[in-house]
């Protein structure tokens, strides 16, 4: 479960910067003097350390346990 | 003329003192010279990362596509991020099997894993290929940043030269620890020019950042959008290129190798938590190669957009800091190619040559004469053909990037043989050199890259479904465990 969860916030941002561009390659609204496109490309790659950190603090507990679930 | 002249040299040969200074005491072996000992802690493992990123590409090509083709320069921004993703997962499961079984280089992977020389030599022959081109782009660009800041006082080809065997000269002795400490001089200085330039230059010609862009949309609305000022680069080429550039990011044999260096396997997340931020200063060149347009249209070479406006903005100790910077961007990276690729050549192509018969003494001796060989063979193409580069490093990238389904099903399958991976390879393979030798990059609007890597992975996993049946499917693989 907190493997998934890991799973699941890493790839929050990589979505977001693949498969979120076709709904956002516009120039409105300017948002801090950037356009819209580049705004989004931007605040992605910056809150992905937070995404990530929520990761790497799921993960360690999850990393001790073989796929199916047993204790190594 | 001869202040920015003088500051440049002053950067190299710094540089290059501090990279023969950085080795440190004590007997040189393979281990050491080219994975530092495996004992880097997070710091150098991100100094080295950020050096083989920030190449003097990333300077000069980042500017000179926002410059002219707008948007679509945008995926350089984003495609690090992704590949530092992928390898918040990929690279500690490999740090674990390249520790339990002693492994020094990207091919040492394919051959244990899958226990296939086959494999291993297909590995390194195309990592050596790709990364000559790469190595001679280096230079090439490190050519024309000294030429320009310098006004000319110094040719692009002496400072090749120049440059070039100073930098043989700290990787000869020192290894990738002496590589680290000069990343460090190229860090600092990359990022105060960028940080000075990309803010300086539109406060100065159109007073802040806001305002270039808004002079920007008024003048060419369709630059900031995708496909930009382009025809082929719309949201299905970046989408696409964004996928296959993230996946090949830890393809490079030479990025892969930054798996061998760090000294466990939670110093690699925790420097894929912090790189994404280090992308942050490819906006302020994107800023650079906007000004440029707005400033001075129609420049034969967009490559040479930022110096050209430094060169004009500024004084000429500043553009003489620039150029210094740059060229320091330039012999970062060229190290740890050349250091990674002699390391190749020797363990894993001269070696197995010559059937075993190599003790570490001999290895060492010869990865450091396959590294002046190569650098020969890179300073050669570098003085006389330059000009074949880009389509050469497009190849590189999309040749490298097939790689990638050999890594993940080699550290997430455990079921998966050699065989599926080589058919996959070798279908990627002539699927990149098709397409783009007979012209069709992009194909259906989607990067020639990514097409053939789909092509790579659907050959891959189906023929596994075929050739490797029987075995535990959700089994992991036991080297890659604690």
């Amino acid at each position: 479960m907190r493997s998934r969860l890991a799973l699941l916030s890493a790839l929050t941002p990589a979505l977001a910067l693949v498969a979120g561009l076709p709904f956002v390659n516009r120039l409105e609204p300017v948002v801090f003097g950037l356009p819209f496109l580049l705004f989004w490309i931007l605040g992605w790659v910056c809150v992905t350390p937070a995404f990530l950190v929520v990761a790497y603090l799921l993960l360690p507990a999850a990393a001790d346990r073989s796929a199916d679930g047993e204790r190594r | 003329m001869t202040t920015p002249l003088l500051v440049i040299l002053a950067f190299i040969f710094v540089s290059a003192a501090v990279g023969v200074i950085g080795r440190g005491r004590g007997e040189m072996s393979l281990e050491r010279w080219s994975v530092g000992g495996r004992r880097f802690g997070v710091i150098l493992v991100w100094l080295l990362t950020a050096g083989e990123i920030y190449t003097s590409f990333t300077f000069l090509g980042a500017s000179g596509w926002a410059y002219s083709r707008g948007a679509p320069a945008f995926y350089i921004l984003a495609y690090g991020t992704v590949g530092y993703i992928i390898s918040f997962f990929l690279l500690p499961p490999v740090w674990r099997m390249a520790k339990r079984l002693g492994l020094h280089t990207q091919p040492d992977f394919f051959l244990a894993r899958y226990n296939s020389p086959a494999l291993g030599s297909l590995v390194a022959i195309v990592g050596v290929v790709s990364i000559v081109p790469y190595l001679q782009l280096q230079l090439a660009s490190l050519g024309m940043i000294v030429e320009i800041a310098s006004a000319g006082a110094v040719t692009s080809h002496l400072a090749i030269v120049v440059a070039f065997a100073l930098t043989c000269m700290f990787v000869y002795t020192s290894g990738l620890k002496g590589i680290a400490w000069v990343a460090i001089i190229k860090d600092v200085a990359m990022i105060v020019a960028v940080a000075v330039i990309g803010i300086g230059l539109p406060s100065m010609y159109f007073g802040g950042v806001g305002q270039m862009l808004a002079e920007l949309v008024r003048r060419h609305p369709a630059h900031l959008t995708l496909p930009g000022s382009t025809t082929t680069m719309g949201v299905g080429w970046v989408v696409s290129t964004i996928l296959l550039t993230g996946m090949g990011f830890y393809c490079w044999p030479h990025t892969f190798a930054s798996a061998f260096s760090a000294k466990d396997d939670r110093t690699l997340r925790r420097n894929a938590v912090i790189m994404p931020l280090y992308q942050l200063p490819i906006l302020l060149v994107f800023f650079v190669g906007f000004t440029a347009l707005l400033v001075m249209p129609g420049l034969k070479n967009p490559d040479t957009a930022l110096l050209a406006l430094v060169t004009r903005s500024y004084p000429g100790w500043f553009a003489g800091f620039v150029g210094g910077a740059g060229a320091v961007t330039a012999m970062v990276p060229a190290s740890m190619l050349l250091l990674v690729a002699s390391t190749l050549v020797a363990k894993n192509i001269y070696r197995p040559l010559k059937r075993g018969a190599v003790g570490e003494e001999h290895l060492m001796r010869a990865a450091r004469s396959f590294m002046l060989i190569v650098a020969a063979i890179a300073l050669v193409l570098a003085l006389w053909s330059p000009n074949e580069l880009v389509k050469l490093l497009i190849f590189g990238y999309d040749g490298i990037a097939q790689f990638f389904p050999g890594i993940a099903l080699g550290v997430f399958v455990r079921r998966v043989t050699a065989r599926p991976v080589i058919l996959g390879l070798v279908a990627g393979e002539v699927v990149v050199i098709s397409l783009i030798w007979s012209g069709h990059d992009p194909f259906l609007g989607l990067n020639a890259g990514f097409v053939a890597l789909a092509v790579n992975a659907l050959i891959a996993i189906g023929s596994m479904a075929i050739l490797n049946p029987g075995l535990r499917a959700g089994a992991r693989v036991p080297e890659t465990q604690h």
